[in-house]
């Protein structure tokens, strides 16, 4: 028993040691002329405040957050406290409703942001913020961080969906080229087929979020066939599931991921996790992922990820000619849930274009962060995958869409359609059976 | 002493008990030792798959299966270097070693008050006689059926806001939201049904004589409590503390709730969830990181255990 006290003693001192070594921070926060320069004029010093943003942004890229603000704070004396939770979209409703709701909320789901906003406790951003906004995002942009045509949300990163992974050297090897239309893309699958190798490769599985990979593929279709005035429509249920346009969507999506000529068994796409689907791309085991930019964060370490290297991107190719460049993407947008004066300062600092520079200076050569902010300069990005992408995003010829299950209802977006599509993938059910049986759970109010 | 002698009994009395029982020497039978070594195995094989991909380098878990670990053991320990240390790439810089005091601190209150005052109420409930008592022991045995979701909302607005009936305040606000006292208050309230209703089945079980003895010798209620019951009802109490101590060890969802965003009183649980990364691509780390937060509740149960069946039959089957 001596023995064992002795031990715990021990363990809880050296725990103690590490604890208090953790928490003692230089707590020096005052203003630097170096720092404001890099943070832009027009910040009152507000020293000793402290305001947090609750996101959904964890680990590496929750550190970096922190990193990119550093100058701010030395310059305004304003700590930003980026508090991240891997359950952000469940915890932040409870702690709107708990009243604990954050300062700042960084918002993944236009739809989410709807929902806040129905709650009466999300604050209008101070006109600095609105003005932000107008100056440096598209129309496209500023809709999204509206409701009901009232703004309230400055968006934050953005990320590109429409790509497709792909190893440039087992490419070179085969003597395959990067297609630019959805035909030649089809066609060269076909030759990848005939040559016993698998031309695509899909995965669902992602927690209780299984089945979000299949509706980005049938949005990119959607989009790619139809054009965005569909596509927008499709998001508030005027174009339903079961309409001609989508279930002519998804039946191109079932030739393409779909087709055991290209994918091998369809049903194992339900089952593999996404982060594993293009594992095997490096080494050829696997053609061809279609897949957002983050993915490249799931690649085992030691792969090259460059246009010469293990694993790289194209551009998927667009289907009707009448659709210009379609894009589709993802992103964020900051609410805040009070008007304290040190709130409003720091959602103005993060609606600048040197906020995203930061950002993306923090980031460095790894890369994983794009803003569609406009006034950032694309030389900003030092990494060849976000640089690409940007150019995408900030194409102004481009026919931009936001993930339409991210925009949808909850219980369509982030519930049935992608259940229903898993089911779909699984199953093998017809196409018009998957998209009545969305259609029937859409909220009816 | 006369905690041993007591279980000294029962045994011998389950012994004669075997040998008249027909089921009882089905169940002693070699098919009956096969099978439940067979089912055994079966259950601990996930926690095996667990317990080597998490030495197992990411290329391989990805590639195949855990299983190919016996055939070409390629080990490392680099998913423990990121859980304990971080995993230099400024994720979490400090590993995840600093949260484990969050949780010592928060869950050993949590034991310590439930158990507390379950004792006394349990002890109260059963041996002091007053009007309504058993009414109150029904009310709180039927407690346990509250869902825990749906009284996080309330809850959180009760520490934060108080209850109002129009312009009078009935209950302050509590304003410990985002403290360890708006984290141990909920695990006690919901320990405590349960709590209750166990040691009450246990504490009611013993001898009326030696309470009775015990007040004709002159002890009010709090010594015979104090040099009787709580002596007599370790086995009980050990039991449901090991049963309390890994609730609130494993909970993630009050701890998430009730932290309100506050880092500084995260439990480990809390940072560990986090170490997946925004996209999920560093699930590798939870296999490492399940297997050093099981460490703790597995020393609480060993060294306990030799309490837990014995306080579980003692609570439930008379």
């Amino acid at each position: 028993m001596q023995i064992r006290k002795k031990g715990m003693l021990v363990a809880v001192a050296a725990a103690t040691v590490a604890l208090v070594a953790t928490f003692v921070a230089p707590a020096n926060a005052g203003t630097s002329s170096a720092a404001c320069a890099n943070v832009g004029s027009g910040y009152a010093v507000n020293k000793g405040a402290t305001v947090e943003v609750f996101t959904s942004v964890v680990g590496d890229e929750l550190s970096r957050y922190q990193a990119a603000s550093k100058d701010f704070t030395a310059c305004t004396g304003i700590t930003i406290n980026w508090n991240g939770s891997n359950s952000f979209e469940s915890q932040l409703p409870v702690r709107v409703a708990g009243g604990t709701a954050p300062d700042l909320a960084l918002i993944p789901q236009p739809g989410l942001l709807a929902q806040m906003v129905a709650t009466g406790k999300v604050a209008t951003p101070p006109s600095a913020v609105t003005n932000n906004v107008n100056r440096y995002w598209s129309k496209s942009w500023r809709d999204l961080g509206s409701v009901n045509g009232k703004f309230y949300a400055a968006p934050n990163s953005a990320n590109l969906k429409s790509l497709v992974w792909y190893s440039p050297k087992q490419f070179a090897k085969y003597g395959y080229t990067v297609p630019t239309t959805w035909a030649a893309m089809l066609a060269q699958s076909d030759k990848m087929a005939a040559a016993k190798q698998t031309a695509w490769c899909g995965g669902l599985g992602s927690g209780s979020a299984t089945g979000w990979p299949a509706t980005d593929w049938l949005e990119e279709v959607v989009v790619r066939e139809a054009g965005a005035t569909v596509y927008n429509n499709w998001i508030n249920h005027t174009v339903k599931f079961s309409d001609a346009p989508i279930i002519h969507a998804m039946n191109t999506v079932w030739g393409w991921m779909g087709n055991s000529k290209y994918v091998g068994t369809v049903s194992t796409i339900a089952t593999t996790t996404f982060q594993n689907a293009g594992v095997n791309i490096p080494t050829g085991g696997c053609m061809q992922l279609q897949q957002a930019s983050f993915y490249a964060a799931s690649f085992p370490t030691g792969t090259v990820v460059s246009p010469t290297g293990d694993a790289w991107v194209y551009y998927l190719p667009g289907i009707n000619p009448a659709v210009t460049t379609p894009v589709e993407g993802g992103g964020e947008f900051y609410a805040a849930f009070n008007s304290n004066k040190a709130t409003q300062e720091v959602q103005t600092y993060l609606s600048t274009p040197q906020w995203a520079v930061s950002r993306i200076k923090a980031a460095g050569s790894n890369g994983g962060w794009l803003s569609a902010n406009t006034g950032v300069p694309n030389s900003a990005y030092s990494n060849a995958l976000d640089a690409l992408s940007a150019k995408y995003l900030a194409d102004k010829s481009s026919t931009f869409v936001f993930d339409a299950s991210d925009a949808m209802p909850a219980a369509v977006g982030a519930g049935t359609e992608w259940t229903q599509l898993t089911n779909w993938f699984a199953t093998g059910a017809s196409a018009t059976t998957i998209a009545k049986a969305i259609d029937a759970s859409w909220p009816t109010n | 002493m006369s905690i041993l002698n007591r279980t000294r009994t029962p045994k011998r009395a389950a012994k004669g008990l075997a040998e008249s029982n027909p089921g009882r020497k089905l169940l002693g039978s070699k098919f009956a030792t096969i099978t439940v070594w067979t089912i055994a195995a079966l259950w601990t094989i996930p926690t095996l798959g667990i317990f080597t991909t998490s030495f197992r380098d990411k290329k391989d878990i990805v590639t195949n299966g855990w299983w190919n670990i016996f055939i070409h053991p390629h080990l490392t320990l680099a998913n423990y270097h990121a859980v304990f240390f971080g995993d230099g790439q400024s994720g979490l810089t400090n590993g995840v070693l600093p949260y484990f005091i969050n949780s010592l601190v928060i869950t050993i209150p949590a034991v310590l008050f439930p158990i507390t005052i379950a004792t006394m109420a349990a002890y109260c409930l059963s041996w002091v006689k007053f009007r309504g008592s058993d009414f109150i022991f029904f009310f709180i045995f039927a407690l346990q059926i509250v869902p825990i979701q749906m009284s996080l909302i309330p809850l959180l607005q009760l520490f934060t806001g108080g209850v109002h009936l129009g312009t009078v305040t009935l209950i302050p606000k509590l304003g410990i939201a985002g403290k360890f006292a708006g984290i141990w208050l909920p695990h006690t309230m919901f320990a405590l049904p349960l709590a209750i209703y166990l040691l009450h089945n246990f504490i009611s079980s013993l001898p009326r004589d030696l309470m009775e003895a015990a007040h004709v010798d002159g002890a009010s209620h709090f010594t015979v409590f104090r040099r009787i019951v709580l002596p007599l009802s370790v086995p009980a109490i050990a039991a449901f503390s090991i049963f309390q101590f890994l609730w609130v060890w494993n909970d993630l969802l009050v701890a998430l709730s009730f932290s309100a965003g506050t880092e500084g009183i995260e439990p480990v649980n809390a940072k560990l969830a986090g170490l997946v990364g925004t996209w999920g691509s560093h699930w590798e780390y939870l296999t490492a990181g399940a297997f050093v937060t099981i460490a703790v509740p597995l020393i609480v149960f060993f060294s306990l255990q030799r309490y837990f069946v014995r306080g579980l039959l003692a609570g439930s089957v008379k």
